[in-house]
């Protein structure tokens, strides 16, 4: 039986990436429905749990998978699923329900272009809004999208830790052709990698509240069978964890949730800035497009453009602060993403008019390329 | 004083008090409702079938039903709507050890849960699912249910319902059951050793209990609070084994109670061990 750590190098696709950085994290539940371009990290996971003490569970659907999720982190285990366009809106109630309850997951979402089925087997990113706001009601979240299968890996691990540490819901928003892609990916040893869990309560369990923050804005939390009777809804609740249909209550709970990650923003984003010093063009992309702004960078360059790269490994929470400060000082902001215009609305208001921002995108089925980016720039400025 | 209630001190103390979580009173149950009978057979089923109570976990969805989560002392889970049974597969299949029970009613379970329902009655999830069957949506108004009687009047069926209902005993025992049984929330012992009986099982178990509900669906059949107990009690046969094809509740015969299906079959967990990781 292998191990859950595969320290090594291996030439492996997004998608298993994908999957050995769960195990790597801890994950031992995975709830799971078929769906291109994502059903590989099903397979990988149903392969390699059990041999690590885990368990896969294909559910008759993505609204059960995703229920299936949470009931397995409430009784303890680090849970995860993954999916595509489709199944992230059937997975948008019961995300709700886990953002409200704040109980710690991980979501995949292998992005391929949309609306309604769409382009099953093609790229597009066209799923960045509906991971912020997809599921009802006023909350934060936390969102990641790395650019390769190594960084797959490392977000995977990343993913469980910041929803270990935040109770919440933490979504990895990938794309078909990172996912699907084949590149070098090493594993480091397990003293390399960092893993964080969930605070347990301690003391009387009368005394304990399952939603009065302790650390990180949050409270620590038992398992189901751990003794604490606790109680669990997604009716609006006290700290306590009792409906409370209150105003003041909804303002404390929302309050909560959104706070925890607000006031954690710099341990949460994450960028990488890439010839960023004396850039005037700052291209700002995320994902597969990433390599695409990357390579415009470079291009730019070679032609006299001074262009530098903000590259979001955090997507959600945005890095409003950093955007806004480049703001004015600037001459440009072009954003590169796989859809007519989503992450381009937040450097856009956080431009806020004094430095013009651009996108660069299209509605999804194929990757952009770097010369569409530099000719836009050429054009624009 | 009724027997069940006995003095300590200046204090009633009710027989189930340490399984309810005593600082949620008053519950939201209309008077009439059988919720609560059925909520109480449930808890001293539990109680007295001497499993540790730090190991049992209840789960509803949304519902009338559904707030029986928030009223035990137990580890609970207040879910969504319909998802009751995929949230409580995850508990069971994260931690074995721990024993499920989703608490729910015929709307949540059978209408926008159904699909759940007959998936974990197929897989045989050792958990054990109760419904309260007050056939129709009362939280909401008194809409229309997949329980529904062919005819009945709701408020979206003001003329009658067209539809016809399913016979939940037969749906659980075509999926898969292990255990299906039926009673009312008259028939308050069996009920009890139905839910005690299907706890202690190993497998999915599946337990209906009929409910009235006069306020929403009551007031407009024509069916006073006393005419639906005394229907359960004149009305029904007990007929242990019978055959789940002859199950359907319709008013123009007699409803048969009973145990329908009681068999050993390997759960979930038991195949995917065996398959997965056999002794070495």
């Amino acid at each position: 039986m292998k191990p859950a750590l595969l320290t090594g190098k291996h030439y492996i696709t997004g998608d298993v990436a994908c999957a050995e950085g769960a195990l790597a994290a801890g994950c031992r539940f995975f709830g799971g429905y078929p769906i291109t371009p994502a059903t590989e990290i099903a397979e990988h996971m149903a392969e390699r749990l059990p041999g690590v003490g885990g368990l896969f569970i294909q559910m008759e659907d993505e609204i059960a998978a995703m229920a299936s999720v949470l009931g397995a982190s409430w009784a303890g285990k680090k849970s995860m699923t993954a999916t595509s366009g489709p199944g992230f809106s059937l997975m948008m109630e019961n995300i709700g329900l886990g953002v409200s309850t704040e109980t710690p997951c991980v979501v995949v979402n292998v992005q391929r272009g949309g609306p309604s089925t769409g382009l099953p087997t093609q790229v597009a990113q066209g799923d960045m809004m509906q991971a912020r706001w997809g599921s009802h009601g006023h909350y934060a979240i936390i969102a990641l999208s790395p650019s390769s299968p190594q960084e797959l890996f490392y977000q995977t691990i990343r993913a469980f830790n910041l929803s270990e540490k935040y109770r919440t819901p933490v979504l990895i928003m990938t794309d078909e052709v990172i996912g699907h892609m084949s590149e070098r990916v090493e594993i480091p040893e397990a003293g390399k990698i960092e893993v964080f869990s969930r605070n347990k309560p301690r003391g009387r369990r009368d005394r304990f509240r399952l939603f009065s923050p302790v650390e990180n804005g949050v409270a620590p939390m038992p398992a189901a069978g751990d003794g604490y009777r606790i109680h669990v809804t997604g009716l609006t609740h006290d700290e306590r964890g009792y409906p409370d249909l209150t105003v003041d209550a909804q303002a404390n709970m929302v309050g909560r949730i959104v706070g925890k990650i607000q006031n954690h923003l710099d341990d949460i984003i994450q960028t990488e800035s890439y010839r960023m010093q004396d850039a005037e063009i700052v291209l700002i992309s995320y994902g597969v497009s990433g390599r695409t702004a990357l390579a415009a960078v470079d291009m730019a360059r070679s032609q006299g453009i001074k262009a530098g790269l903000l590259r979001l490994l955090t997507v959600w929470p945005f890095p409003e602060a950093m955007i806004r400060s480049l703001a004015g000082r600037v001459k440009g902001f072009v954003t590169v993403e796989i859809n007519l215009g989503q992450i381009h609305l937040e450097v856009e208001r956080c431009a806020a008019g004094r430095t013009p921002a651009f996108l660069v995108g299209h509605a999804g089925g194929t990757l952009i390329s770097p010369q569409r980016v530099v000719e836009r720039i050429k054009e624009a400025f | 004083m009724a027997d069940h209630l006995k003095k300590a001190g200046n204090k009633q103390v009710h027989p189930l008090d340490d399984m309810v979580r005593r600082d949620r009173m008053p519950h939201i149950w209309c008077p009439g409702c059988g919720i609560g009978t059925v909520f109480s057979a449930c808890l001293t089923a539990i109680k007295s079938s001497g499993i540790d109570l730090d190991k049992v976990v209840m789960v509803s969805g949304i519902g009338c039903s559904g707030r029986a989560a928030g009223y035990t002392n137990l580890d609970s889970f207040h879910t969504t709507h319909g998802r009751a049974i995929p949230f409580a597969t995850g508990v069971k299949l994260a931690n074995p050890e721990l024993k499920v029970i989703v608490f729910s009613g015929d709307g949540d379970l059978f209408a926008i849960g159904g699909n759940h329902f007959i998936h974990a009655a197929r897989r045989n999830i050792d958990i054990t699912v109760v419904c309260v069957n007050n056939l129709n949506y009362g939280m909401t108004g008194g809409q229309a249910a997949a329980t529904t009687p062919e005819g009945s009047l709701t408020t979206t069926t003001p003329l009658g319902n067209p539809e016809r209902p399913f016979n939940l005993p037969l749906l659980a025992y075509a999926a898969g059951a292990a255990y299906v049984a039926r009673w009312t929330m008259l028939h308050i012992q069996d009920l009890t050793e139905s839910i005690k009986e299907a706890m202690v099982k190993p497998g999915f178990a599946f337990i209906e209990a009929l409910s009235p509900c006069p306020v929403n669906y009551g007031r407009r059949n024509k069916e006073k609070p006393l005419d639906t107990l005394t229907m359960y009690r004149d009305k029904t046969i007990i007929k242990n084994g019978a055959s789940p094809l002859e199950l359907d509740v319709d008013s123009r015969k007699s409803i048969i109670l009973g145990k329908f299906v009681d068999i050993q079959k390997p759960t979930f967990f038991e195949l995917y061990e065996k398959i997965y990781r056999p002794a070495e």
